[in-house]
């Protein structure tokens, strides 16, 4: 079974929504559809209040390199361009839209028809993945087709679909594999095209064998695509982790994927890609799990992007009596929900309830020692070091001691037998430490 | 409305705690410890008791009205140190000489420090040593009470028999002919304090340490690597002045010190490599002790003196990072 070379940790993978079958959440009333829906500088909105828009219209225009478009997920009246709050509280641009009916672009194919012909050449699949703005759905959010436009010098040499969905207790990546495995494989195939790549693979955990079974049936059909078994062990979907089980190779220290050849996309990616390329519909649509022990309804929910979080956890019963904490993404790597109200992105993957019994912090004690952060820790570092030194405010020592490598996968954290909050110092220092990296003079 | 927490990722912890590996460290411990009052009798668990209270009351006192600080006996860590301390000294020891140890153990080796995590040296081993130096005669008298299962049998443990033959000038085989040794002696029951009567509880200790990850198994492995190979050598170029290496794994504190003595946490270092020049240190330590110094026995020390190189093996043993140097 492959897997990572160093650390890891193995939390309890609590699938329990594993079941419920993909749903479509109904249309909100009014869309809140914020403008920083992408890692990089958030969208320019070109339309007004009072103008008429369809489902699939562009709304904002990518502003900059790393930045992406935005479309309308409603069809109705633009209300206004208002200043929201996100899910942890900060302010945000958003169009809000007073949603009338359900009408969608005319170009966007809306039949259930596969269509596996690719017909675009390298660059037009780009551009088109481009206009419709596809992002990166494991969580960065990076737009989609900037990775799959290696900088001049660099070459892609294979291209790996991240199917591990190593958090514990999301589901969507697993619904989206054994419900729409076909229009995953057609996705991949259409960015090994743009990359012009003759090697795919398909990265999926053990814990998931129905996905395994059914992505190797159908990846039959397309024998430059390999379906690889991992090993349940997080943080096996981190890109550098992933690329190192799936081919052995290891990311250079401060250097990209592209540096030993591989692309990493996920596999809502891939799906995006697909009703991009081959539906011409623009990434306006997500799949979320909501779950947790004390949820009483666990669901995968197609949502329009834009639909406000609370109208979710309504329709499960509300925020549940015993939850303590709501979180965006996976308890590993998730964040805070502090604002229930938020609307969704296109990268939300889930609202994850925990019960305070789950998710409370324990009171820290003395480091005892030991090592089982070293152990622990995927990228090889000494985070009870990084710890201590960032405590002593030593940013020399602890830009020597790599702290610029952390992945915040929280793995140190998650094993530490004294509760010490390891990964709240590594990752303000790290902050600090790459500030000052920043401002040096680059070397010649 | 309900209020929910918000804080930073991860949002979820291990089963594992302080607490929760301490207490493995004292189950691992209680097969000795059971062996020892199955062959002792109640004087052992007299002893046993005697320790962990001791060492208990001493961090709580220490703790609560010297320092001022958060008592932390709840840990299981005085437990260990009291259980250790107990085990290491011979059964006849008066309590109050346990009492002296248990001080010494906990409030200089360890309070002194800054508490759990903080110490230099492994508390046990610092109140065993402080002992055996203050107290000789007490401190290596083997005899055995009269109600125990060797009824009548006393004298000097083996590495103690050998050393003083040796010294009156006798060869090995005459050592070993005139007291009868055996393997299979060696493996369960024979003279020495309670916790070295037994290496099958011993190694059912380590085994369970294993088992549930409390320790990784470098340290052990290594002394014993390093014990076989180098009292091999010696035994190689003169059997019968130096002791064969299975006879230097099965005596005296080898075992207890190899399993529950070097892999303290917070003592030995936290990184593979570190743990193998540890462990190496500690084997070459023991021997030279062992096969030409004063005394018959040497892990305590060679534990100790290792204890002292551990910043400077954490600070120069890196694990292996992911992926080359930055270009």
């Amino acid at each position: 079974m492959k897997t990572f070379s160093i650390g890891g940790v193995h939390p309890h993978d609590s699938k329990i929504s594993a079941n419920a079958a993909i749903e479509s959440f109904p249309i909100p009333e009014v869309a809140y559809i914020s403008m920083g829906q992408h890692l990089g500088a958030p969208a320019e909105p070109v339309v007004a209040p009072g103008d008429k828009v369809k489902v699939g219209q562009l709304i904002a225009n990518a502003n900059g390199f790393i930045s992406a478009p935005v479309h309308s997920s409603v069809s109705g009246t633009v209300k206004g361009i208002e200043i929201i709050k996100d899910l942890a509280g900060n302010p945000c641009k958003a169009v809000v839209i007073t949603v009338e009916g359900d009408e969608w672009v005319e170009t966007i194919d809306r039949s259930e028809e596969i269509v596996r012909d690719i017909k675009l050449d390298s660059k037009a699949i780009i551009d088109r993945i481009k206009e419709c703005g596809v992002v990166g759905l494991g969580g960065a959010t990076f737009p989609t087709n900037v990775k799959l436009s290696p900088p001049p010098g660099k070459k892609a040499e294979f291209l790996i679909i991240n199917g591990a969905e190593c958090e514990p207790y999301l589901t969507s990546d697993y619904r989206v594999l054994i419900e729409m495995p076909e229009q995953v494989l057609i996705g991949a195939a259409i960015m090994m095209k743009a990359l012009n790549v003759t090697q795919g693979f398909v990265g999926i955990e053990e814990n998931k064998p129905e996905a395994i079974r059914i992505m190797t049936e159908k990846a039959k059909a397309y024998p430059q695509i390999k379906i690889v078994s991992l090993k349940k062990k997080y943080p096996q979907g981190g890109e550098k982790q992933l690329i190192d089980a799936v081919v052995g190779r290891k990311v250079p220290s401060m250097g990209l994927p592209i540096d030993t050849g591989a692309v990493v996309q996920n596999v809502g990616t891939a799906l995006a890609v697909y009703e991009a390329v081959q539906k011409n519909k623009p990434l306006f649509e997500g799949i979320m799990t909501i779950t947790g022990e004390c949820c009483p309804q666990q669901k995968n929910y197609k949502h329009r992007v834009g639909t406000p979080l609370s109208k979710m956890i309504e329709a499960v019963g509300g925020v549940p009596e015993a939850a303590a904490k709501a979180i965006s993404g996976g308890p590993m790597m998730g964040k805070a929900i502090a604002n229930l109200d938020a609307p969704t992105l296109k990268g939300s993957s889930s609202v994850l309830f925990l019960t305070e019994e789950q998710t409370k912090r324990k009171e820290e004690s003395n480091c005892i020692r030991c090592g089982k952060c070293i152990e622990a820790c995927p990228m090889g570092l000494e985070p009870y070091l990084l710890n201590k030194l960032a405590k002593a405010g030593r940013m020399d020592d602890l830009e020597e001691n790599k702290i610029y490598d952390c992945i915040e996968c929280g793995c140190c954290l998650f094993t530490c037998p004294a509760y010490v909050p390891l990964l709240d110092t590594i990752r303000l220092a790290k902050a600090n430490v790459m500030k000052i990296m920043r401002s040096r003079p680059p070397k010649k | 409305m309900k209020k929910l927490l918000v804080s930073p990722s991860p949002h979820i912890h291990g089963k594992e705690n302080t607490k929760s590996l301490m207490r493995d460290v004292v189950i691992a411990l209680l097969p000795t410890v059971a062996v020892s009052i199955y062959c002792f009798g109640l004087s052992a668990l007299k002893l046993a008791l005697v320790g962990v209270l001791a060492c208990v009351a001493i961090e709580y006192v220490i703790a609560k009205f010297v320092l001022k600080t958060k008592v932390t006996i709840c840990d299981y860590s005085a437990v260990i140190t009291g259980l250790l301390l107990a085990l290491n000294v011979p059964i006849n020891t008066p309590w109050w000489v346990l009492v002296i140890g248990s001080i010494v153990a906990i409030g200089v080796a360890k309070m002194t420090f800054g508490g759990l995590g903080q110490n230099l040296f492994n508390p046990a081993l610092v109140g065993r040593v402080f002992l055996l130096i203050s107290f000789p005669v007490i401190m290596t008298d083997w005899s055995v009470p009269a109600e125990t299962l060797f009824d009548g049998v006393s004298g000097a443990t083996p590495l103690g028999i050998v050393k003083e033959g040796l010294a009156q000038g006798l060869t090995l085989s005459q050592i070993y002919e005139a007291n009868n040794f055996s393997y299979a002696q060696m493996l369960f029951t024979r003279i020495g304090s309670a916790g070295e009567i037994s290496a099958i509880a011993l190694l059912l200790g380590f085994v369970y340490l294993l088992v549930r990850r409390v320790i990784r198994p470098h340290i052990t492995l290594s002394i014993w690597a390093t014990v076989f190979v180098f009292s091999g050598i010696l035994w190689l170029c003169n059997p019968e002045q130096f002791t064969d290496p299975i006879f230097n794994l099965l005596t005296g504190g080898m075992l207890l010190g190899s399993i529950f003595m070097a892999t303290d946490y917070v003592t030995s270092p936290m990184e593979p490599k570190g743990m193998v020049i540890f462990g190496v240190g500690i084997g070459i330590i023991t021997i030279l002790i062992r096969e030409f110094g004063a005394y018959p026995e040497g892990i305590s020390f060679a534990i100790l003196i290792m204890n002292a190189t551990v910043p400077l093996i954490n600070m120069f043993c890196k694990p292996k990072r992911f992926g080359k140097e930055a270009k």
